[in-house]
């Protein structure tokens, strides 16, 4: 492995939102050059940008940052697998004890800055080794909710930002994503979004979840035989009904004031 | 205060201290009133006692009070032995002089003699200067906690750390920079290292929070845009060190790295009168909250502050729309080298 990897240059995209640590990095990618030979294929100040070029430049690993505005590194890294050529992920951090212990126990690849040479040829020989993170295992190191979930298109990634989603629908075995100008299928379990999202979320249904800030009201919905079904509630910006089952009605309807 | 071996300088209480004046008043007065229960027969008799008593006691109180206020900055600087002689002498020459003053108007008033006067007046002043004695020393520990929790509060391994990694990102492009900001921790840690109970000049506050910023700015670039508005402050104004470093730091790390764009920081510091008021916004990030530094670090500069100033120094702190307020209102202190200037 040693062998091949001397003579392609393992690709390597780095993402960090602090220009230093960036220059840094390449430096010592360029001291381990004669050892290991890598070629930087790009980098990114931040996990959005970095997921729009990978579609197009795939990398075998990826260095990122854990601590980064708004999506931060672990974040990324769920929604990079979704890629069609996923890179291998190291993390890097400068202090972060919490994100350390949840990459320990979940057999993450990461390593503190200031980086040394040696750890940093050894973390990419494993990565290359052991290729693209285990989904289970971002999700379980991850301690803070998404700002998007992510959709794979055509090889590239769309993220859908979580305060643009008006509701989740179970159907079958994706999630449908409503936002006001489209549909999303997502490979989630409607579950464990309600668990991450609670505070955004309220669960008006066995399959559904609806943004509570734009619940609108309820009224008596009525089924096809013009007779009363219950209630159903009525969301901000979109036309759709959404029928609310009869479990969750005595937690859902104190949601409204007016 | 403590020394370096850890014994105990004993100093006079700051006698232009609010809350050294409030416990003077409350203490004599509570004194004199005990002393006016037990000598009186009748509960009829206790209200006018009383009041008269306080005719000849509250005039002297007041009269020592000012006259300890207007002297402190001389008496401060010497000995802590001759210092207690020399206030004794003066409160007994205040109470010999307004007994003296007081007795012409009304004999009644006067009804314990010169003598008696003058030994109380000597022994209460004695005695209130001791309990001033104990409870610096008592607060003293205090102090030094409070120091090394500031000492802990400071160094905030994400700074240090990632510090240290854009400085080795300088030594080869721009070894020159990376002197300066190796110079700039250097000032920055041995401040924090420092006697944190001794008062600095502003000016050396600020000279600290703008190597501080150099440092965050190397690492932040063009996110890290500073306002500063202190053309009125008065640089020689005395502060408790690291009583500004921190607060800029907190802005920088709650309000301006969770953002992706550029973020300012605005720092406002001017004089009011007697007072020293300073403002400090930053952006808010509310979903950053979570990360709990930020009481920790407003908690322990309030702790020294109000170690310092006792009641007369105030921080509040809150949101308001997108930006993070904080604002801090100290006694103005001129150093002494200002003093000599004007």
């Amino acid at each position: 492995m040693t062998t091949s990897s001397s003579r392609v240059p393992t690709r390597v995209f780095i993402i960090d939102d602090e220009q230093p640590a960036r220059t840094r990095m390449k430096e010592i990618l360029g001291d381990l050059a004669p050892e290991f030979a890598t070629t930087v294929v790009g980098e990114a100040t931040n996990g959005q940008e970095a997921l729009i070029m990978l579609a197009t430049t795939p990398a075998d690993v990826a260095l990122v940052d854990v601590q980064m505005p708004e999506m931060n590194g672990l974040e990324f890294a769920r929604h990079a697998i979704q890629l069609e050529r996923p890179p291998a992920i190291i993390f890097t951090t400068a202090h972060d004890q919490y994100a350390v212990a949840a990459f320990e126990v979940n057999a993450l690849d990461y390593l503190l800055k200031p980086v040394r040479a040696s750890r940093l040829q050894a973390a990419m020989q494993k990565a290359v080794a052991s290729g693209p993170a285990q989904r289970e295992a971002l999700e379980k190191a991850s301690t803070a909710p998404r700002h998007y979930l992510s959709v794979s298109e055509r090889g590239r990634i769309t993220l859908v930002p979580i305060m643009d989603i008006i509701y989740l629908r179970a159907e079958l075995k994706y999630v449908t994503v409503r936002t006001k100008e489209r549909e999303f299928l997502v490979e989630e379990s409607l579950t464990q979004l309600e668990q991450e999202f609670g505070g955004v979320f309220v669960r008006i249904h066995r399959s559904c979840l609806v943004a509570r800030r734009l619940i609108k009201g309820f009224e008596r919905a009525t089924d096809p035989d013009g007779e009363s079904a219950g209630w159903a509630v009525l969301l901000h910006g979109v036309e759709e009904r959404l029928p609310v089952s009869r479990r969750q009605w005595s937690s859902v309807k104190s949601l409204v004031t007016t | 205060m403590v020394n370096q071996d850890g014994e105990p300088i004993d100093s006079l209480p700051d006698f232009r201290n609010v809350g050294v004046i409030a416990r003077i008043l409350v203490i004599v007065n509570i004194a004199m009133l005990f002393a006016v229960a037990l000598s009186v027969d009748s509960d009829a008799e206790l209200v006018p006692s009383a009041l008269a008593k306080a005719t000849i006691v509250e005039p002297i109180l007041i009269a020592c009070l000012v006259g300890l206020y207007l002297g402190y900055t001389r008496l401060a600087p010497l000995r802590y032995e001759f210092a207690v002689v020399l206030v004794t002498i003066f409160v007994v020459l205040v109470t010999s002089f307004i007994y003296g003053a007081v007795s012409v108007f009304d004999a009644s008033a006067s009804r314990f003699g010169l003598a008696r006067a003058l030994l109380m007046a000597a022994i209460g002043a004695l005695l209130l200067l001791e309990y001033f004695r104990m409870r610096n020393r008592a607060l003293s520990p205090a102090l030094v906690e409070a120091r090394l929790q500031a000492l802990q509060a400071r160094i905030r391994p994400h700074f240090l750390f990632n510090s240290i990694n854009a400085v080795l990102s300088l030594i080869r492009s721009d070894p020159r920079r990376a002197e300066a900001v190796i110079e700039d921790m250097a000032d920055l840690f041995r401040t924090l290292m420092a006697d944190s109970r001794q008062l600095v000049t502003l000016e050396d506050e600020i000279k600290l929070v703008r190597g501080y910023l150099d440092i965050e700015q190397l690492r932040l670039g063009d996110r890290l845009n500073v306002q500063w508005r202190i053309d009125g402050a008065p640089k020689h104004a005395m502060v408790p060190p690291l009583f500004l470093q921190p607060l800029v730091e907190n802005a920088v790390y709650h309000g301006v790295e969770p953002g992706t764009g550029p973020g300012t920081i605005e720092i406002d510091i001017v004089r009011r009168d007697d007072r020293l008021v300073m403002r400090l916004a930053n952006p808010y990030h509310p979903q950053h909250q979570h990360r709990q530094g930020n009481r920790i670090a407003l908690a322990n500069i309030k702790e020294r502050l109000a170690l310092h100033f006792d009641a007369e120094a105030t921080l509040t702190s809150g949101a308001i729309g997108d930006r993070y307020e904080i604002h801090v209102d100290l006694p103005y202190r001129r150093s002494r080298k200002e003093s000599q200037e004007s």
